[in-house]
């Protein structure tokens, strides 16, 4: 029996207006980003949303943060509805729910102290003493491998690395239950990546926190994920645990992702399936599977009957009429 | 038709290329030597600043001018020395004889002149001709980097085509002149992963079409094992390993190396534990006497402090910068 989720989204549908007009906005169509997806994470878990640009998944990411309100469907965390908390309990939710962004040179203020931006979770929606807060800050920067006496110091005096730290030490240090990673590694450099994926590991199994991983690099939500779902245009085309995932890919997209990665050795040579065209507009996204215009194994009810999502193995979920 | 390897087209001897800005000489190239033969692609990898960028510009001879100067060195492209041409014959090498696509197409292309202006300009410079026979050549040049409609893409400007029709744009400007080699500097890093593929099969066949000869610069070692033949290896300003690519995965011999291929995850195997290099790469206006390495080297010694270590032979074409091959 699995425990209850830390998270859990239900028929999540964010739809943007696109208007037209300088006085009098008409709006003329309706920017599908993301359309109905459902998923949920266990505690201590890592999920793993993949995708490339224009999926949805950084929409999905605001619209459990709060940052955007749902156009229908609900976010629970911890059996709360997110989108209905006020007062008290949102400010608690707000402390319990966390981000770390790509770029740690345009997330960290550079007007503040280490000190500061690592406390601010704690100084605005806790109030917490200041004696505490300096402890607090100390211990855990020491965590994330900083040293409590840089807590003096501003971003710019650290590399790329170490403020990628500060930003994971700020996002911990409320003790979050929930920790949204938006491409954590991306921005930083090879040889850097390696450390601060490691140190997210750890502190995953230190602290318990669970991890809404959104990432395009396939072999790092290999790495840090428990659990993967694909997004396709504002839709999860395939769910499942990370190696039966990377086992049995099932939907032509994600078959179509895996083989685009680059291999990790020049003798592995993948089954090259290469996509004709690009993804397609979500204003107008395509009838039926979205995927269908550029799918390799198209039938003819693609175009006109949308694939329901079905569970091939307890555990991994497929929207495909293949199955 | 399948590639030839030929003869050697470009020879790069001992460049060294130095920046001097107030906070010292910064080191970006430190002696780097190595060859292109016809029809090959050789990656060069590396992290940020570890001088690959600038050893790709010291080839255009495009450095950024006063900053950084090339300081010494030979680029021998088919027989002639490029640091001994004038600005004006080089006008004539590049885009001719030698080019480059950029990493960023968003910022490569102009936003306020057409996709066909921006082609046109190149091809101009090396072809006097009519403007409807330019015309031409532009729209055959986006049919060899397969643009769907070129007739009409031509009229476009860069904001009306998504981000990876733009870099087959790019590749379409670098290609048209027919150069020998092309510099690709990250070309795909801003690019999705499906997108990638297709542009990098684009390269393939193009390369295969005209028998050119490819530089990768890379901090990816997918790219290299994807579509190189040979690698070289960067740190620091250094070349520290080079060497056929299947040599270089199977027997990588520089403890860089190493610790670079054992800390990317890969999507083929379960990895319980990345390997991570720890510390970062010293300053390039400070570097140390001995192996620029050796701060995070997990096998270095007293010798390695001491002393820049020469490259050993460790297989066939295969060298490596490390006392410990000795």
């Amino acid at each position: 029996m699995e425990a209850e989720p830390i998270l859990r989204a239900q028929g999540l549908v964010k739809h943007f207006p696109v208007t037209q007009g300088m006085l009098w906005t008409t709006v003329v169509g309706w920017v599908k980003a993301v359309d109905g997806i459902s998923f949920s994470i266990q505690p201590g878990q890592t999920l793993a949303i993949v995708g490339e640009s224009g999926c949805g998944k950084t929409t999905t990411a605001k619209l459990i943060l709060r940052l955007e309100e749902p156009t229908s469907g609900e976010v629970f965390v911890d059996g709360k509805d997110v989108h209905a908390l006020n007062g008290d309990a949102l400010k608690e939710y707000r402390t319990s729910v966390q981000a770390v962004f790509q770029d740690p040179w345009s997330s960290l203020s550079p007007r503040m102290r280490v000190q500061e931006i690592v406390a601010e979770p704690l100084v605005v929606n806790r109030g917490v003493s200041a004696q505490e807060v300096k402890g607090r800050v100390a211990e855990i920067l020491s965590r994330v491998g900083l040293r409590p006496e840089q807590a003096k110091l501003y971003p710019h005096e650290f590399s790329g690395g170490q403020r990628q730290r500060i930003a994971v030490a700020s996002a911990l240090v409320s003790d979050p239950k929930l920790i949204i990673l938006d491409e954590p590694v991306s921005a930083l450099d090879v040889s850097i990546r390696a450390q601060i994926m490691n140190l997210l590991v750890d502190l995953q199994k230190q602290y318990g926190v669970s991890y809404l991983l959104i990432a395009h690099h396939l072999a790092t939500t290999r790495y840090m994920a428990h659990e993967v779902a694909v997004m396709y245009l504002g839709k999860i085309v395939e769910r499942a645990k990370t190696e039966e995932l990377f086992k049995n890919p099932a939907h032509p997209y994600t078959k179509a992702l895996f083989s685009a990665a680059l291999p990790a050795h020049p003798d592995i040579v993948r089954e090259e399936i290469i996509l004709s065209g690009e993804v397609p507009s979500p204003i107008n996204p395509p009838s039926g599977c979205r995927f269908h215009p550029r799918c390799p194994f198209v039938m003819p009810q693609c175009s006109e009957i949308e694939p329901e999502e079905k569970a091939l193995v307890p555990g991994h979920t497929v929207a495909c009429h293949l199955y | 038709m399948p590639r030839q390897i030929g003869d050697v087209i470009l020879e790069v001897e001992d460049l060294h290329t130095y920046c001097f800005t107030r906070w010292g000489v910064v080191k970006a190239v430190d002696g780097v030597s190595f060859s292109l033969r016809e029809g090959e692609a050789l990656g060069i990898v590396g992290e940020s600043g570890c001088g690959k960028t600038m050893t790709a510009l010291s080839l255009l001879r495009l450095v950024p001018r006063p900053v950084a100067r090339i300081i010494k060195g030979k680029i021998v492209l088919e027989g002639e020395n490029l640091l001994e041409k004038s600005e004006r014959e080089m006008r004539a090498i590049r885009g001719r004889r030698i080019s480059m696509i950029l990493q960023d197409p968003q910022t490569s292309l102009n936003p306020v002149f057409t996709i066909g202006n921006q082609l046109i300009e190149a091809i101009q410079i090396h072809h006097r001709d009519g403007h409807r026979s330019l015309v031409r050549r532009a729209i055959d040049g986006l049919k060899q980097v397969r643009v769907a409609a070129p007739e009409r893409r031509v009229q476009d400007y860069p904001h009306q085509i998504s981000g990876g029709m733009k870099q087959r744009v790019v590749g379409a400007i670098a290609i048209s002149c027919e150069p020998r080699v092309i510099i690709a500097d990250e070309p795909t890093t801003s690019l999705d992963v499906t997108i990638q593929a297709q542009y990098l099969r684009l390269l393939r066949e193009i390369q295969e079409e005209t028998n050119l000869a490819l530089i990768f610069i890379t901090h990816d070692f997918g790219i290299v094992a994807k579509m190189c033949d040979r690698v070289m290896v960067m740190y620091a300003g250094r070349a520290v390993e080079s060497g056929p690519v299947r040599e270089i995965f199977n027997h990588p011999s520089h403890p860089y190396t190493q610790a670079l291929l054992n800390s990317v995850p890969t999507m083929d195997e379960r990895v319980e534990r990345l390997y991570s290099i720890t510390g970062q790469p010293p300053a390039l206006w400070d570097l140390p006497v001995g192996c620029r390495f050796e701060a995070r080297c997990p096998q270095a010694d007293d010798h390695c402090r001491r002393q820049y270590p020469p490259s050993f032979t460790v297989g066939e074409g295969h060298t490596a910068d490390c006392w410990r091959l000795e």
